[in-house]
This record gives structure tokens, sequence and C-alpha cells, in this order.
């Protein structure tokens, strides 16, 4: 019954979601604020019936109830509970029943806290989500319900795939989601204003912190996702230019170059038609993103069935919301009244070239991905493309825009001083060198670019740095000035700063591990030893063991340095028993900002067996570099400019950004 | 600068990294990618030895033999045609015989075993590699049981 219910609110959402998607454009086109109105309640309204139905769902999974299909498909009586609940998101329904779930979730956040957006904008906006929650509610009940009922209900559920059942999954889908479906605001901003032909810096204002919390969560997801994948896979690898990372990398890279136009229009009223176009695209890339990973056309641990009707409904989807808002930009943007020119040496100037290179690289992403696609269907041909292709266009495109970083918020608006910031800059090239160098010594040699790498991660940092130094006049005025100056700079400021930090951290994690990383395949026998960086690896044997729905054999190792043991670590191999499925669980030991790390291979002869180590130097950093990212990003968003901004009307709690952490 | 000198410059810098940009897709796109086969594509496909490709189709059941410790040794089959291939190091959890597997990797000159240096077997047990199915079937080769794709 319960189960009926949750079908029916379902149901209930996509009838309100029609109601909120037609009345209030009415609205806003014949001036009738009733009718505009009624776009906040329904947002709320959906999003209540929409919660509803994922926490019926929720319920029949907690409840193991195999009466219903996508539990018994999904799940196992003996699961534990956390990978219960998360295993409403690992499948295919119960991930697009999220999906919806989150826009939803925006669309009533829009609606909660838009209380001074002038009324049609609101209306407009509303009724765009609206839209787009349509056509998903739709795809839900027509192709993916997941509260199909099996009679008779099995007595046992499938479990889920066993490289699902992790932490990781728990956290990573939610936050992706909170990331790429929140660029949909973005994009429905975009639309409104597009309907309305009027657009002016208030609206970059407003669109900002939105396109900042998109961003945030996004981050946050990628980052997490890479480091599931590292600990999970057991391969090693923390980034694979997989299609489907490439899906959520893609709308990241659109989503940070807006993040910078949008302050370009917002400060100087410039770039304008670029930022809405921007803006249609994130979103559009993240649509694609779904696409990609859930019609079936790639399979991957994210393609969890493929069904050619879903497939082509969600390019039916992909293809309205693409094409009709580019169609729609193509006949309004003209009307939108264009920005001025600038000076190319300027802020403006930088964050031109930073919207360039962002836009490039996420073309050149675009194509290595969807070459293969097209190649295959237009001439029967089957290529990969892998990682060598994107470190040859991406890594070369990106190089330039690492070294233009620090530039940019030391450039002047209006009318730059290249040549001035360069000379303030030149401390932290000169200390990224020396570091450079120095790290280059300390691991007794190895590729030469590791010293220019690591001095670029380093630049980044001291560059950042030189900003907020700068700006609050140290070495200028006395140290208390310079304190009390530095503590009063905007949010703003430490936001940026903090996010460039992150790109140089991650940097500098990414040359460390490229270029000094070791691997070592060997046969083991207890006792036997093998090094590994500063490190000495012994076997010292087998033991079996079992968990709650698996059984698992485990190696032991014994990490010692310079003959005295430091550590100790566990490397298994699972069974897990509902599927008959094999997973390994690689041993990992940190020793500072490195990992030691541990894959067991098929046992050979008595007691011997194949084992993988790796040394990854300064691996953390890549994951690190993410956290101080996502710092940033938080700042920036308790900025007092971005709550209070210039028209008082524009007014926005700072809790929007807080609440959509929930 | 005049306005039209700055527009000019800005234009002229967006195309010309743009163009940049496509070189280097092309240059790499004509270096840095890899055709897939399955083997009895490569008596006519003619692939030089050291070029880099995917080679996949079903582990011949009873070829999978393990040399000096960590080498493997197994035989890649499409049913018409087989192809001896060899691994160091840690194959995938999932890697059986009789089951879908993909290699990338590339053949030595004068030999005619092709070595890989990277394996990739299936997510979870219901599904083979869409590339090897798609290419099986085309061939009429029927898969049966857990092979079939979803």
């Amino acid at each position: 019954m319960i189960i009926e219910l949750g079908h029916y609110a379902l149901v209930l959402a996509l009838a309100t979601a029609v109601i909120q998607a037609a009345l209030p454009i009415l609205g806003a086109r014949l001036n009738d604020r009733g009718l505009m109105e009624l776009a906040s309640s329904a947002a709320v309204a959906c999003f209540l019936l929409v919660a509803f139905a994922f926490v019926v769902l929720t319920f029949a999974y907690v409840t193991s109830d195999f009466s219903v299909r996508n539990v018994w498909e999904n799940s196992h009586s003996l699961k534990p509970l956390i990978y219960k609940i998360s295993g409403v998101w690992g499948n295919h329904e119960g991930s697009m029943l999220l999906w919806l779930l989150i826009l939803t979730f925006f669309s009533a956040l829009v609606a909660a806290f838009g209380r001074n957006l002038p009324e049609t904008l609101k209306a407009n906006v509303l009724a765009v989500q609206a839209w787009i929650a349509m056509a998903f509610a739709l795809f839900i009940l027509l192709t993916s319900n997941p509260f199909a009922r099996l009679i008779p209900a099995p007595g046992e559920g499938k479990d889920l795939n066993p490289i699902l059942q992790d932490v990781g999954l728990a956290i990573h889908p939610p936050l992706l989601y909170l990331g790429y479906v929140g660029f949909s605001v973005c994009f429905s901003f975009a639309i409104a204003a597009l309907i309305e032909g009027r657009i002016d810096a208030a609206w970059a204002r407003w669109v900002r912190p939105w396109t900042l919390a998109a961003w945030t969560f996004l981050t946050a997801g990628i980052s997490m996702g890479s480091y599931w994948a590292y600990y999970e896979l057991g391969w090693g690898g923390w980034w694979f230019w997989d299609p489907v990372e490439n899906a959520s990398f893609m709308p990241w890279l659109a989503g940070t170059a807006l993040l910078h136009s949008a302050l370009v229009m917002e400060k100087r009223e410039a770039l304008k038609i670029w930022t809405v176009l921007l803006a249609i695209m994130t979103f559009s890339l993240s649509l694609l993103g779904t696409f990609l990973v859930r019609s079936g056309v790639l399979t991957s641990v994210h393609a969890f069935a493929t069904d050619p009707t879903r497939g082509i409904f969600i390019l039916a989807i992909l293809v309205f919301f693409i094409g009709g808002a580019f169609t729609l930009f193509a006949l309004r943007a003209s009307h939108l009244k264009a920005g001025g020119i600038f000076a190319p040496i300027s802020r403006e100037g930088a964050l031109v070239f930073n919207n360039l290179i962002l836009t490039t690289a996420t073309a050149t992403v675009l194509t290595g991905t969807l070459y293969p696609l097209v190649l295959e269907a237009l001439t029967g041909d089957k290529i990969s493309v892998g990682p060598p292709f994107f470190n040859m266009t991406f890594g070369l495109l990106m190089l330039p825009l690492l070294f233009a970083v620090p530039f940019g918020p030391l450039l002047a608006w209006k009318r730059g001083d290249l040549v001035g910031v360069a000379q303030r800059l030149f401390a932290a090239v000169a200390i990224g060198l020396v570091f450079g160098t120095g790290y280059y010594y300390a691991m007794n040699g190895g590729p030469v670019l590791a010293v220019f790498g690591i001095a670029l991660g380093v630049y980044l940092i001291a560059g950042s740095l030189t900003d907020l130094a700068l700006r609050s006049g140290l070495g200028k005025v006395a140290g208390n000035v310079a304190w009390r100056r530095f503590t009063g700079l905007p949010r703003s400021a430490f936001g940026t700063a903090l996010a460039h930090i992150g790109l140089g951290v991650t940097l500098i994690g990414i040359v460390a591990v490229t270029a000094f990383e070791t691997e070592t395949v060997v046969e083991m026998k207890p006792g036997m030893t093998v090094d590994a960086g500063d490190y000495t690896m012994r076997f010292d044997g087998m033991r079996n063991g079992s968990g709650p729905n698996y059984t698992e054999e485990s190696g032991h190792f014994t990490i010692s340095r310079g003959g005295a043991a430091v550590s100790e670590v566990w490397s298994s191999k699972r069974l897990y028993q509902a599927r008959r499925m094999p997973t390994t669980e690689a041993g990992i030991r940190t020793f500072g900002l490195s990992q030691l790390y541990v894959s067991l291979g098929d046992q050979i002869s008595e007691g011997g067996i194949v084992v993988r180590i790796w040394w990854k130097p300064m691996i953390l950093c890549i994951w690190g570099g993410t956290l101080f990212m996502i710092a940033g990003g938080f700042v920036s968003l308790s900025d007092r400019r971005l709550r209070v901004g210039a028209p008082a009307r524009a007014k926005r709690p700072k809790t929007v950004p807080v609440g959509a952490a929930e | 600068m005049t306005r039209k000198q700055k527009r000019l410059a800005i234009i002229g810098g967006g195309v010309g990294f743009l163009v940049l940009a496509a070189f280097l897709v092309m240059f790499a796109f004509s270096q840095a990618i890899a055709y897939f086969y399955v083997p009895s594509d490569l008596a006519k496909a003619n692939v030089s030895p050291g070029t880099r490709i995917r080679l996949g189709g079903v582990v011949e059941g009873g070829s999978v033999k393990r040399g000096d410790s960590k080498t493997v040794t197994f035989t890649v089959t499409d049913t018409l045609a087989g192809v001896p291939v060899t691994y160091t190091g840690i194959l995938p959890d999932l890697f059986r015989e009789g089951q879908g597997v993909v290699t990338e990797g590339a053949f030595v000159q004068g030999s005619s075993v092709f070595v890989a240096d990277t394996v990739l077997a299936k997510h979870d047990e219901t599904y083979m590699p869409k590339d090897v199915a798609d290419r099986l079937k085309a061939q009429g080769v029927e898969l049966s049981g857990k092979e079939t794709i979803k």
C-alpha cells in the first residue's frame, strides 16, 4: 500500500510540475500576479511530493520489501543498513529519482529564497525548472518506475553490485547531483532572461550564488568519486579519462568558466550574452552527462542497465532542452543589450582569457568523449580514446591558464599593468622554482619536467598568497595595521585565493604522482620483502575471514623503514556470496601526504601470491587541493556582497548554500 | 588602442587559440587513439607491430597459463580465430575463462603474440564489454547464459 502511495505521489508531482510549467509563464505574460505566485507554492509542493516518493522507496529498501522489483534486484536482507539506504540510488531507477529530487529541491530553494527577485523573472525561472522536472518525472514514470511490483515476491534479493557497497557510494552521487543538477538553476535564469529579453548586472548577482553552490558541490562530488575509484577498484589510478568521468568533468569546466564570466558581468556589465550562453552550455553538458551515463551508450560501472527505450527517451529530452535553448538564444540574444568592450590587459581581459581556455579545453574533452561514439555510428569502426589523447590536448591547453591564474586577481579592472603585476609575482616564481628543484633533488632525480610542474604548483599557491599580502599592505604598513586590513578583506578575496591555492595543491599532487610513482608487480611468499619508496614491505602470510555478506582472503604485510617496523597493512580479495562476485580491497597506508598501495592478485604456488605494490608520493595533495577549492566556494558564498548586493531586492540570505548541503 | 583594435586583438587571440587547439586535437587523434579489433579481423586488418590496438573477445577455455610467476598467457577468441596474449601484472577480479575481455597493447615485431599492458574485464557479472558483445553478435556468435548482454 505504502509503495503505491509513493508511486501516486510521483504522479501527483508530475501534475504539479505541469501546472508550474504552464501557468506562471502565462502570468508573466499577462502580468497576472496570482498566476505568477502560483509558481512558488507549486515548486514547494512538487518538491515535497518527490521527497515523499523518495522516502517511500528508501523505506522499501530499509525493510527489504522484495515485492518491489527494484529492491529485489539491488538489495539483500543481510546487507548493512547504510548500504541498504545508499542502495536506493545505486541503480538506474533510484538514481533518476534522486536526480528529480535534487532538481525539485533547487526549485523549492529558489521559491523560498527568491522572495526579492522581480516577480516575472521568478515566475519564469520556476516555470523553466518545472519543464525540466516534467521531462524527468515522465521519464521515470514511463521507462524507469522504481515502484514496479514483483509478484510473487521472492524471499531474498539479488544484492547490490559489491563494488558499489562502499561509503563512497553513500556520498558521491548526492554530491555530484547537487552539483550538476544545481546548474539547472543557472540554466533556468538564462532562459528566463531570454524570454524576458532583458538582462543586467543584477541578473549576474542573482545567478552567481547558485553557480557557486553548484560548482562547490560538483567539485566535491568529482573529487569524492575519484578517491572512491582510487581505493575501491584496486587499480591504483585516480583518474582514467573514462567517458563517464568526463561526463561530470565537462560541466565542471564550463561551470568554472561561468563562475568567472558572471564576475565580469556583475562588475562591468560586459560579456552578458556570453554569460547567458555559458549558463545554457553548462547545464546542457550536465544533461549530456546524464545521457551518456544513463542511456547505456557507454558501458561502465555507472551504466546499471541498458534499455534502448530509455536511451532514446533521454536523447529526446536532451534534444528538446538543448535544441530549444539554443534556438531561443539565437532568436532572442540580439534583443539583449550588448555590454561594453574593454582593454585586453585588465582584470576582465584576464577573465576572458580564462573563459577562452576553459571553454576550448571543454571542447577538446567533449570531442575526445564523443568522437568514438560518432565514428562508430558513421563508419562502424570502434576506437578508444584514452589518457594519451587527453594529456596531449587538455593538458597542453591548460598550461597557459595555470600560469596566468595568479595574474587575474592582481590585475586592475578596466586597465591593468601587466609588467607591474609580473614584477610583483617575481617572488612567487622564485619560490616555485626553489621548491621544484628542491623536491627534484629530494627524490634523487626523475623527469626534469617535474621540476617545472612542481614549481608551477607552488607558484600558484605563492601567487595567490601574494594577492592577499599586497591587498593587506604587508611590508608597507605596520604589522598590526596589515593584520587589521587582512581580516577586513572581503570574503570573496579569501574564496578566490583558497580556490586558486587548491588548484596549485592538486597540481603538485598530480605532478608528483605522475613523475615519481613506483609500481612493482611481484610474486611473494611469506617472509619475502619488497622495497617501495623509502619503505620495505614484508609479506607475512594469508588469512581467511568473512563479513556479513562476503568471505575474504587477506594478506598481511609489515612495513618497515630503515630496518624498524613502522606499520602494517592488510590487503584482501573478497567474494560476495549473493552474486558470487569477487572484489579487491586494496591495502592502503598513509605516510604524510604519500601512500603505499597494495593489491592482491592470484595465488599461484603454495603460499605464493602475486602482489602489486605502488608508492604514491604526495598523492593526497590531489584530493587535498579540492578541499581548498570547496572551502573557497563556501567562503565566497558567505560573502556579504552576494547576500545584500547592490539592489536591495536582490537580497539573498546566506542560508541558501548551507541549506543546499542537506 | 582604438575600440576597433581592441576588438581585433581579442577576437584574433581567441581565434588563434582555437586554431591551435584544433590542430592539437587532430594531431592527438592521429597519434593517441587505439582501434578495436576482434581476432578474426586481424587477418585482413594488417596491424603493423608496435601499433597500439584494443583486442577483444572471449578468453578461451583452458588457455590460461601462468608462466614465470606474474606473466600470464591466454588466448582471446571470437570462435572464428584466436590470438595468443601475454600480460604481466594482476588480472582484473572478473577475469575468467569463457568470459569477455578487452586487452590493450601491441604486437611485437616478428611474433604473433599480442603483448597487452591493460586487461579490462567486466564491472559485474551481468554483462560483457559492449564492444566485444556487439562484434560477436555481428558475427553470429551466440552468447549463452551470463555472457548475454543486458
